[in-house]
C-alpha cells in the first residue's frame, strides 16, 4: 500500500494548523485500512472508503474519502444517505494545472450543499489557493517546498470578484 | 462603452499587485519556469522567438481614443514604437521586456485595460462583430451581452486551468462579421416566434489543427439564462475534455467523440442545477449594461448628405474608398468607416506610434471618441458624419491610412508568423506582402470580394481555413512551403476551405494567387463573388490551372 505524504502543517480556515491526517493512495485495500490504528485519522481513496462503510463507521469521523480528478462529488454524494455526516472530503491534485477538482469544490459547495471541510492536497501552490478558496476548499495541504506564511497571503490576492463564490453567495452584478 | 466602477478598478489593481509579485517571485527564482508559465500566460505574456510578446485585452474591440493614446505611450516606451492587431480584436507588443511587464499593465490599469486571459487555457477574449450597435440591421446589440461574459468570465475561479483555451463571440447582426461558427461558443442574437429575443448556442467550434463548424445545442435560450447556461458547458467541458493530448483538448473534440445530442443532454442535466440560481441575469442588470452602450448624441441630419455627394461626383479615388470602406449606419446622415489596416509594404495589422496617436485624434474628431478593432485587423469609426467623410479621407491620406481594399483580395488576414512567433512553420507577412504587390489598384478592385488568409502554422491564428484562399505555412523536410485551399468563408454560411493540392514554394505562391484569381475571372459570370464561382464550379478548374493535369484524387 502507498500513503501520500501530507506535510506536518495545514492551511485550514486561513490559519496554520497541525496535520493529523494519514493519506492512503489508490492501491490502499480494505485490509490495510483495517490494519491502521483505530485512533489514527485517515484519508482514503473513495472507492475504499464506500466500500468499507462498516470501518468508517467503527472509526466515528476519523475516516474521510479523498476525491480525484476523475472522480464526481455528485457520485459520491449519491452513494451516501447525507453528505453532511462527513467531516471532510478531500480533493487531489495530481499537478495544478489539472482544473477538474475545481468543479467538484464548487459542486460540493452548491448543488450538493456540502458543509464540511474540503481539503485540496497534491501539487497545490501558493498561486492557486486563491482561486481553490473561492470554489469552496477551506483546508489546503501545500506542496512540501511551499512557504507557508506566502501562503497564507494568497487570502488576499483580491478583495473582491464577479462570480458566486462561497463567501460571497450572489455575484457581484446583484450586489452593485 | 463600458466605464469601470470601483469595483472593476480594485480587481484590476489587485491583478497587476498579484503579477508584479509572481514576476519577483520568478525572476527571483522562487517559481519555477512550468509554475510561472500559466500565470503569464493569463496575463497575455508569450514567450517569443526574439522577445516576450504582451497580448492586451480589448474587450470586443471596443477601444476609446484615451486608451488608444496610452498604447502608443506604451509602444513609444516599452517596445519599437509598433503594435499589432489580432484576429480576437486585441493589440500585441511584440518587444517588451518580462521584468517590465508589470508597470505596462500597471500603465494599462489607468485606463481601463489589462491583459487578462489573453492566453492560457482559461476563456479569453470575446468578440463580436465591429459593426454591433451601429449596423442598419440588427436584431440587438451584441456589445451588453459580451460585457456581462466578460465578467463572468474574468477570474471565474473554476475555470481558469480548463484542458485548453476557450473562445467565444456574440453576434446581433444580420451579417456575421464575427466569424461566430468557428468558436468553442458562437451565440447568435435571435428572436423566437413570440417577438423575444434571446440566443441560439452553438458549441464545438474551432480552427486550429482540426478545424470545425459549431454544432447547435440550444435553438433559443431566453436572456436571463445566458450566464448559467455559459457555466453548464463550461463544467462539462473543464470535466470531461481531453487533457491526455493537447491537440485533442479544445472542446470541439469532446463535442465530436460524445456526439452533440449527448453532449447537450450533459449540459442540460447540469444546467437544471444551475438555472434560475443566482447567477441568473436580473432585467435590472441587462437594462445597467445595455446603458453603457447606448446611443452618443447623434445631431439630427438629413438622410442625403450634399457635401458627400459632390465629393463623391467629384474625386474618383476618394469615391473608390467610400465604396469600399464606407457601410451604412443605423441612423440617418452617419456612415461606419473601416480604416483598412493593410497598407502594401507594413504587416497587415500593425499600427506605428504616430499612427496610434492620430487614429485616437479622429477618433475624437469624427466618432464621439470611440474605435473598434475587427477580427480582419482593421479599424472601424463607427458614428462618423456623411458630411465629414471626404475631409476624413483626406486627412487619412496624411499617415498613410488610406488604403481603400476594404474586403478585397489585399486586405489580408495575416498571423506575425515566423518572423516573431516560436511556434510558426513558415513565415507569413513576406507573403502577404508579395501577394499585395502582385496585383494593381486596378485589378484589386476588378477582382472584387474575396478573402485571402495566412497562418504560419496549423494552430491557424491567420484563420486560413476560413478563407476564400487559405494559405498555411508548413515545413517539409526543414524548408518552408505553403498549402492552398479554397471555397472557406467565416461567413452566416461559414465553411472550411478545401485542400487545393501539393504544397507551394514561398515563390510561387504569388503566381499560384494570380493563377487562382484568372479561373474565376474566366469563369464567373455576372455579378458573382470569387467564393460564389468556386461552390458552383468546384475545384477541378483551379487544379488544371495550377498543376496542369488534374492531379489524382488522394486517398
Amino acid at each position: 500500500m502507498s500513503t501520500y505524504q501530507l506535510p506536518k502543517q495545514l492551511i485550514a480556515n486561513c490559519e496554520l494548523a497541525d496535520n493529523d491526517w494519514l493519506w492512503l493512495g489508490e492501491d490502499a485495500e480494505a485490509a490495510d485500512l483495517q490494519a491502521i490504528d483505530g485512533a489514527q485519522h485517515v484519508i482514503a481513496p473513495v472507492a475504499l472508503w464506500l466500500s468499507a462503510q462498516d470501518q468508517v463507521a467503527a472509526r466515528q469521523g476519523h475516516c474521510i474519502p479523498w476525491l480525484g480528478s476523475a472522480d464526481l462529488a455528485a457520485q459520491l454524494a449519491e452513494s451516501v444517505a447525507d453528505i453532511n455526516t462527513i467531516p471532510m472530503i478531500a480533493l487531489f491534485f495530481p499537478v495544478f494545472s489539472d482544473g477538474r477538482n475545481y468543479s467538484n469544490a464548487r459542486e460540493l459547495r452548491t448543488t450538493l450543499g456540502f458543509d464540511g471541510d474540503i481539503l485540496a492536497a497534491g501539487d497545490v501552490l501558493r498561486d492557486q489557493v486563491f482561486y481553490m478558496h473561492r470554489c469552496g476548499i477551506n483546508v489546503f495541504a501545500m506542496r512540501e517546498d511551499q512557504d507557508l506564511d506566502d501562503a497564507l497571503k494568497a487570502f488576499a490576492d483580491f478583495q473582491d470578484g464577479y462570480q458566486v463564490s462561497v463567501d460571497k453567495p450572489v455575484p457581484l452584478f446583484r450586489r452593485r | 462603452m463600458y466605464r469601470y466602477d470601483n469595483y472593476d478598478h480594485q480587481m484590476l489593481a489587485d491583478r497587476v499587485a498579484q503579477f508584479r509579485d509572481q514576476t519577483q517571485r520568478y525572476l527571483a527564482g522562487k517559481l519555477s519556469e512550468g509554475e510561472f508559465l500559466p500565470l503569464r500566460l493569463q496575463n497575455g505574456l508569450y514567450v517569443q522567438r526574439l522577445a516576450p510578446m504582451l497580448r492586451i485585452a480589448v474587450p470586443y474591440g471596443m477601444l476609446s481614443s484615451r486608451q488608444m493614446r496610452k498604447l502608443a505611450f506604451i509602444a513609444d516606451h516599452y517596445d519599437k514604437g509598433y503594435s499589432h492587431l489580432t484576429t480576437r480584436q486585441n493589440v500585441q507588443f511584440n518587444w517588451p521586456e518580462l521584468g517590465e511587464v508589470p508597470d505596462i499593465l500597471a500603465h494599462l490599469a489607468e485606463v481601463e485595460m489589462h491583459a487578462i486571459q489573453t492566453s492560457g487555457n482559461c476563456i479569453r477574449n470575446t468578440t463580436t462583430d465591429q459593426y454591433a450597435g451601429v449596423s442598419a440591421d440588427e436584431l440587438d446589440d451584441a456589445r451588453p451581452y459580451c460585457e456581462l461574459i466578460r465578467q463572468w468570465s474574468t477570474f471565474h475561479p473554476e475555470f481558469a486551468y480548463l484542458p485548453r483555451k476557450f473562445k467565444i463571440a456574440v453576434c446581433g447582426t444580420r451579417r456575421d462579421q464575427a466569424a461566430t461558427q468557428v468558436h468553442d461558443i458562437g451565440i447568435y442574437i435571435v428572436k423566437n416566434d413570440a417577438g423575444e429575443l434571446g440566443f441560439r448556442i452553438l458549441v464545438g467550434g474551432g480552427l486550429g489543427r482540426t478545424p470545425v463548424i459549431g454544432s447547435e445545442i440550444c435553438e433559443f435560450l431566453p436572456k436571463k439564462h445566458l450566464l448559467t447556461y455559459l457555466d453548464a458547458i463550461l463544467r462539462v467541458y473543464n470535466r470531461e475534455g481531453r487533457r491526455d493530448n493537447k491537440f485533442k483538448a479544445r472542446i470541439k473534440i469532446l463535442v465530436r467523440e460524445t456526439g452533440i445530442d449527448t453532449f447537450r443532454e450533459k449540459v442540460e442535466k447540469e444546467w437544471q442545477v444551475l438555472k434560475d440560481g443566482p447567477l441568473t441575469l436580473t432585467d435590472d442588470e441587462i437594462d445597467r449594461m445595455r446603458g453603457f452602450f447606448h446611443d452618443p448624441d447623434y445631431r439630427d441630419l438629413p438622410a442625403q448628405s450634399e457635401a458627400l455627394q459632390s465629393a463623391l461626383s467629384k474625386d474618383v479615388m476618394f469615391s473608390a474608398w467610400y465604396e469600399q470602406n464606407v457601410a451604412a449606419h443605423k441612423r440617418s446622415g452617419y456612415a461606419i468607416v473601416t480604416i483598412c489596416v493593410k497598407q502594401t509594404g507594413s504587416p497587415p495589422g500593425d499600427l506605428d506610434t504616430a499612427q496610434m496617436n492620430f487614429v485616437a485624434d479622429l477618433a475624437d474628431e469624427y466618432s464621439f471618441g470611440e474605435m473598434r478593432i475587427t477580427h480582419n485587423q482593421n479599424l472601424v469609426l463607427a458614428d462618423v458624419e456623411q458630411d465629414r467623410l471626404f475631409e476624413l479621407w483626406q486627412a487619412l491620406k496624411t499617415f498613410d491610412l488610406q488604403a481603400d481594399n476594404l474586403g478585397l483580395l489585399s486586405d489580408i488576414i495575416c498571423c506575425p508568423g515566423g518572423d516573431f512567433c516560436a511556434l510558426a512553420n513558415a513565415k507569413s507577412i513576406p507573403i502577404a506582402e508579395a501577394i499585395q504587390r502582385r496585383f494593381t489598384h486596378a485589378e484589386l478592385r476588378e477582382i472584387g470580394e474575396i478573402s485571402l488568409n495566412i497562418s504560419g502554422c496549423m494552430n491557424a491564428c491567420g484563420h486560413h481555413h476560413v478563407g476564400n484562399i487559405g494559405i498555411l505555412g508548413v515545413d517539409k523536410k526543414g524548408e518552408e512551403f505553403y498549402q492552398v485551399t479554397l471555397g472557406g468563408s467565416a461567413s452566416n454560411h461559414t465553411a472550411l476551405g478545401k485542400v487545393v493540392g501539393r504544397a507551394f514554394s514561398q515563390e510561387e505562391i504569388p503566381e499560384v494567387v494570380e493563377k487562382i484569381v484568372t479561373v474565376y475571372k474566366r469563369h464567373r459570370e455576372s455579378g458573382e463573388n470569387f467564393l460564389s464561382t468556386y461552390e458552383r464550379i468546384g475545384m477541378d478548374p483551379f487544379k488544371t490551372e495550377l498543376y496542369g493535369e488534374k492531379p489524382a484524387v488522394r486517398h
